[in-house]
C-alpha cells in the first residue's frame, strides 16, 4: 500500500512540476467558455447594409428605417447603381443591399405589387440565411401594420414559450460540450502521453520491475488524473453557473456519479492508447485524431447530430461523448433523474468495462514481453 | 548557404523516413473535409412538431394542416394534455408543441382576439429562434387567409403587397460546403506547418540530438531557417492538395488568382511558423509544447470566424483579431476563392502579415538558445 501511495505521489510531482501544462489545462476551459459565450454564440448584430433606393418615397424610407433600426443591422451608406455592389461586397464591410425598384411607393398605393430585392453577400451562407429571416420578418410586419390600418383585423396572437431555456441562453449548449471535451483531453490525452513518455524515456521499465502489480501501476498512474479531471469539471460547472447562470436542476449526486463514469471511461481509453503507441507523437496523433476531433465535431457539441448524414450519425453513436452529452443536458437542464438516463448510462458503463478490460489485458501482455 | 541546404536535406530525409507522413498529408485533409463539411451542416433540418388541440374544430384542424403541409415541419403526432406535451419535449420527440386553446374557432368567428401557444424546446437556442420564426410565419399566413375569408381581400384595403425577393451572390444556393472548405484549408495549412514543426523541434531537444547540432559550427539563423523551410514547403504543398480536393469533391469556386493565394499563404506561414518556433524554444517536453500549442490553436481558430460572422463579435474580440493571424488568413482565403478579390482588395492584410512575420521570426531567433 505504501508503495502504491508513493507511486501516486511521484505522479503528482510530475504533474505539478510542469506548471505550464497545468496552467493550460485549467486555462482551456475558462478561455473556451468565454469565447463560446461571447464570441462564437454572439447575437446577430452589426451586419453592414447599404440601400439602393430608386424610388425615394415615404414607404421606402419607412421600410429602410424599420430595417436599420431593428438592432441587427448597421447602415453603411446609400449607393446609386448596381455596379457599386461588387466593390462594397469585396471590401467586406457590406453584407446586404436593399434594392427598392423605382415607383415602389406608387405601386404600393395603387394596390399593385411593389418589388423589393435584397442582394446578399452569401460567401457566408449563415449570415445570408439570417439576413433573409430577419428582413422577411420586418417587411411582413410592415405589411400587416398597413393592413391593420384598413381593417378590423381578427388577429391570432402567437405566444412562444421556450421550454427548459426561457432566456435562450446558448450556454445551455456549449457548457456541457466543453465539459465532455476537457474531461476527454485530461483523461485520455494527458494520460496516454504521460505513460508513453515514461516508456520512451525508459523509466517505465524501472516501475515494471518493481514489486508493484500491473493493476496497482495503472491505478497509481490514473488516480492523479481522476482528481485533476474532477477539479476541472467542478471549475466548468461553477463558471457555467456564475457567468452564464447555468443551473443543475437534477440531482447533483447523480451528476457526479456520471462524471466519474465518464472520466473512468476516458482514462481507460488513454491507457489503451498508451499500450498501442510506441512514442509520444503517435499517442498524441491517435488521441487527437481518434478522440479529440470526433469529440468536438461529431458528439453534437457544436453541430447538431440530426443534421449529419446517416454514416456520421452511426459513427457518432460509438463515441462516448455523445451519450455523455445527452446525460449532462438531461440532468442539468431538464432535471431528469436516473429513470430517464439509465439507457445512456448503461451504454457508457458497457463501453467502460470493454475498454478497461482491453487496456488491462494489453498492459499485462506487455509486462510479460 | 551550403550548410542550410544540408540541414534542409537532413530534415526532409527525417520527415520522409516517417512512413505515415506522406499518407497522413493526403488522408488527413480528405477525412477532415468530409467530416467537417458534412458534420458542420448548419442548414435547418425538419422541425418535429406536435399538436395539442383543445378546440377540436375545423378551424383548428386547418391551422394544424398548415403546419403539416409546410416543407420545414414534420408531424410527430398529437398530444392531449400539457403534461404529455412537456414529456414529448423532454424526450426530444418534438421540437415544438402547438397548443390551440379551447374556444379557438368560436372566438375567431366572433372576431375576438385569441392566441396560440408555442412550446419550444429552447436548449439549442439557435434552432429554437428559427423554429419560433418559422412557426410565427405560418401563423401569420393563416391569419391573413382568415382575414381574406371575411370578405376583405387584401387588395380591397387599398394597399398593394410587397414582393420580397432575394439574390444571393457568390453562393446562390447558400451551400454551406463552399463556405467551410476554405476554413478547413486554413486549419490544415496551420496544423501542418505550426504543429508538426514545433513538435519536431522539441522532439530533437528531448532526445538530445539538438545538442549535437549545437556543438557544430552551424549558426543560430542557419539552424532556424533549416527548420522553417521544410515545413514551410510541406504546408504549401498541403494547401495545394487541399485546394485540389476541395475543387474535385465539392466544386469549390476558385474565382481569384491561385498565385495570390499561395503568395499570401507563404507570408502567413512565416508568421505562424515563427510563433511555433518561439513556443518550441520555451518548451522542454513534447507534452508541454503540445498543450501550449493546443491552447493557442484553439483560441486562434475559434476567434478567427471559421463558424461565426466576425461582424457580431464584441469589441475586445475584434481587438484580439487584429493580432490573430488565422483571422487574417480566414478572411483573405474566402475573399480570394469565393469573391475573386485581387491584390488591391487584400494588400492591407498582406502588409500586416508581413510585419507579423518579421516580428515573429525575430522573436523566435532571439528566444532560441544555442545551449541546453
Amino acid at each position: 500500500m505504501s508503495r502504491f501511495i508513493s507511486l501516486i505521489i511521484k505522479e503528482f510531482n510530475h504533474i505539478f512540476r510542469d506548471k505550464r501544462t497545468l496552467l493550460v489545462l485549467f486555462g482551456i476551459p475558462v478561455m473556451q467558455i468565454l469565447i463560446f459565450g461571447y464570441v462564437v454564440n454572439s447575437d446577430f448584430k452589426n451586419i453592414g447594409i447599404s440601400v439602393l433606393d430608386r424610388s425615394n418615397d415615404t414607404h421606402t424610407a419607412r421600410i429602410a428605417t424599420k430595417i436599420l433600426s431593428s438592432g441587427y443591422f448597421e447602415y453603411r451608406g446609400n449607393i446609386y447603381s448596381e455596379e457599386e455592389i461588387t466593390g462594397k461586397f469585396k471590401s467586406g464591410k457590406v453584407k446586404a443591399v436593399l434594392v427598392f425598384e423605382s415607383d415602389f411607393g406608387k405601386h404600393l398605393n395603387n394596390s399593385e405589387t411593389a418589388h423589393l430585392q435584397v442582394i446578399t453577400d452569401a460567401s457566408d451562407p449563415n449570415i445570408a440565411r439570417t439576413i433573409v429571416g430577419y428582413i422577411s420578418g420586418i417587411v411582413m410586419a410592415y405589411q400587416s401594420e398597413m393592413l391593420q390600418a384598413g381593417t378590423d383585423a381578427v388577429l391570432i396572437d402567437a405566444q412562444p414559450r421556450m421550454v427548459f431555456n426561457e432566456n435562450l441562453a446558448s450556454a445551455y449548449m456549449f457548457v456541457p460540450g466543453i465539459m465532455a471535451m476537457i474531461l476527454m483531453l485530461i483523461s485520455a490525452l494527458l494520460t496516454s502521453i504521460s505513460v508513453t513518455r515514461e516508456k520512451e524515456l525508459g523509466t517505465m521499465e524501472v516501475i515494471l520491475v518493481s514489486p508493484l502489480k500491473p493493476t496497482q501501476i495503472i491505478l497509481g498512474k490514473v488516480t492523479p488524473y481522476i482528481l485533476l479531471a474532477f477539479l476541472n469539471a467542478m471549475l466548468i460547472l461553477l463558471l457555467g453557473f456564475f457567468v452564464f447562470g447555468l443551473p443543475v436542476n437534477g440531482s447533483l449526486i447523480l451528476l457526479l456519479g456520471e462524471l466519474l463514469l465518464y472520466i473512468t471511461l476516458s482514462l481507460s481509453l488513454g491507457i489503451l492508447i498508451s499500450t498501442i503507441a510506441k512514442s509520444q507523437q503517435i499517442a498524441m496523433f491517435i488521441s487527437l485524431f481518434a478522440l479529440m476531433l470526433p469529440t468536438i465535431l461529431l458528439s453534437g457539441f457544436i453541430f447538431p447530430i440530426e443534421n449529419m448524414p446517416k454514416v456520421l450519425q452511426w459513427l457518432s453513436a460509438i463515441l462516448p461523448p455523445r451519450w455523455f452529452l445527452i446525460i449532462l443536458k438531461d440532468i442539468m437542464l431538464k432535471g431528469n433523474g436516473l429513470a430517464q438516463v439509465w439507457n445512456e448510462t448503461l451504454i457508457l458503463a458497457g463501453m467502460t468495462i470493454f475498454f478497461l478490460f482491453a487496456a488491462v489485458r494489453k498492459f499485462t501482455i506487455r509486462l510479460q514481453v | 548557404m551550403r550548410t542550410i541546404i544540408v540541414l534542409i536535406r537532413k530534415e526532409f530525409t527525417q520527415i520522409l523516413r516517417n512512413r505515415i507522413m506522406i499518407p497522413a498529408m493526403i488522408v488527413a485533409p480528405l477525412i477532415q473535409m468530409f467530416i467537417l463539411v458534412y458534420a458542420a451542416n448548419m442548414n435547418m433540418r425538419d422541425i418535429d412538431f406536435s399538436i395539442l388541440d383543445e378546440d377540436g374544430t375545423t378551424t383548428s384542424a386547418k391551422l394544424a394542416a398548415r403546419f403539416s403541409s409546410s416543407p420545414f415541419f414534420s408531424n410527430s403526432g398529437s398530444v392531449f394534455s400539457l403534461e404529455e406535451a412537456e414529456n414529448l419535449l423532454r424526450e426530444d420527440k418534438a421540437d415544438i408543441v402547438i397548443h390551440i386553446p379551447p374556444g379557438f374557432e368560436s372566438k375567431i368567428d366572433n372576431r375576438e382576439k385569441t392566441s396560440v401557444q408555442f412550446l419550444i424546446n429552447g436548449i439549442n437556442s439557435a434552432s429554437a429562434v428559427l423554429t419560433s420564426a418559422y412557426s410565427q410565419n405560418i401563423l401569420l399566413d393563416f391569419n391573413r387567409s382568415i382575414l381574406a375569408e371575411f370578405s376583405r381581400p387584401v387588395a380591397a384595403s387599398g394597399m398593394g403587397s410587397i414582393d420580397l425577393s432575394y439574390s444571393h451572390w457568390y453562393n446562390p444556393e447558400l451551400d454551406f460546403k463552399i463556405f467551410m472548405v476554405p476554413g478547413i484549408l486554413v486549419i490544415l495549412v496551420t496544423l501542418v506547418g505550426w504543429l508538426l514543426m514545433s513538435l519536431n523541434v522539441v522532439r530533437e531537444k528531448e532526445l538530445g540530438t539538438t545538442e549535437q547540432i549545437n556543438v557544430t559550427p552551424i549558426k543560430k539563423y542557419q539552424f532556424i531557417i533549416g527548420k522553417l523551410i521544410p515545413f514551410w514547403i510541406l504546408a504549401i504543398i498541403e494547401l495545394g492538395i487541399g485546394l485540389m480536393l476541395g475543387k474535385i469533391i465539392f466544386n469549390v469556386p476558385i474565382l481569384g488568382s491561385v498565385g495570390l493565394l499561395v503568395g499570401f499563404t507563404a507570408v502567413y506561414l512565416v508568421t505562424v511558423l515563427g510563433f511555433g518556433l518561439f513556443i518550441a524554444a520555451i518548451s522542454d517536453t513534447q507534452q508541454q509544447v503540445m498543450f501550449i500549442n493546443f491552447f493557442f490553436v484553439l483560441v486562434f481558430i475559434l476567434m478567427s470566424g471559421i463558424f461565426t460572422p466576425v461582424e457580431s463579435i464584441p469589441g475586445w474580440a475584434v481587438a484580439f483579431n487584429t493580432i490573430n493571424p488565422l483571422a487574417y488568413f480566414m478572411r483573405v482565403i474566402r475573399m480570394i476563392l469565393l469573391k475573386g478579390a485581387g491584390f488591391a482588395d487584400v494588400w492591407k492584410d498582406f502588409a500586416s502579415m508581413a510585419v507579423f512575420g518579421v516580428a515573429m521570426i525575430t522573436l523566435a531567433v532571439r528566444s532560441y538558445r544555442k545551449r541546453a
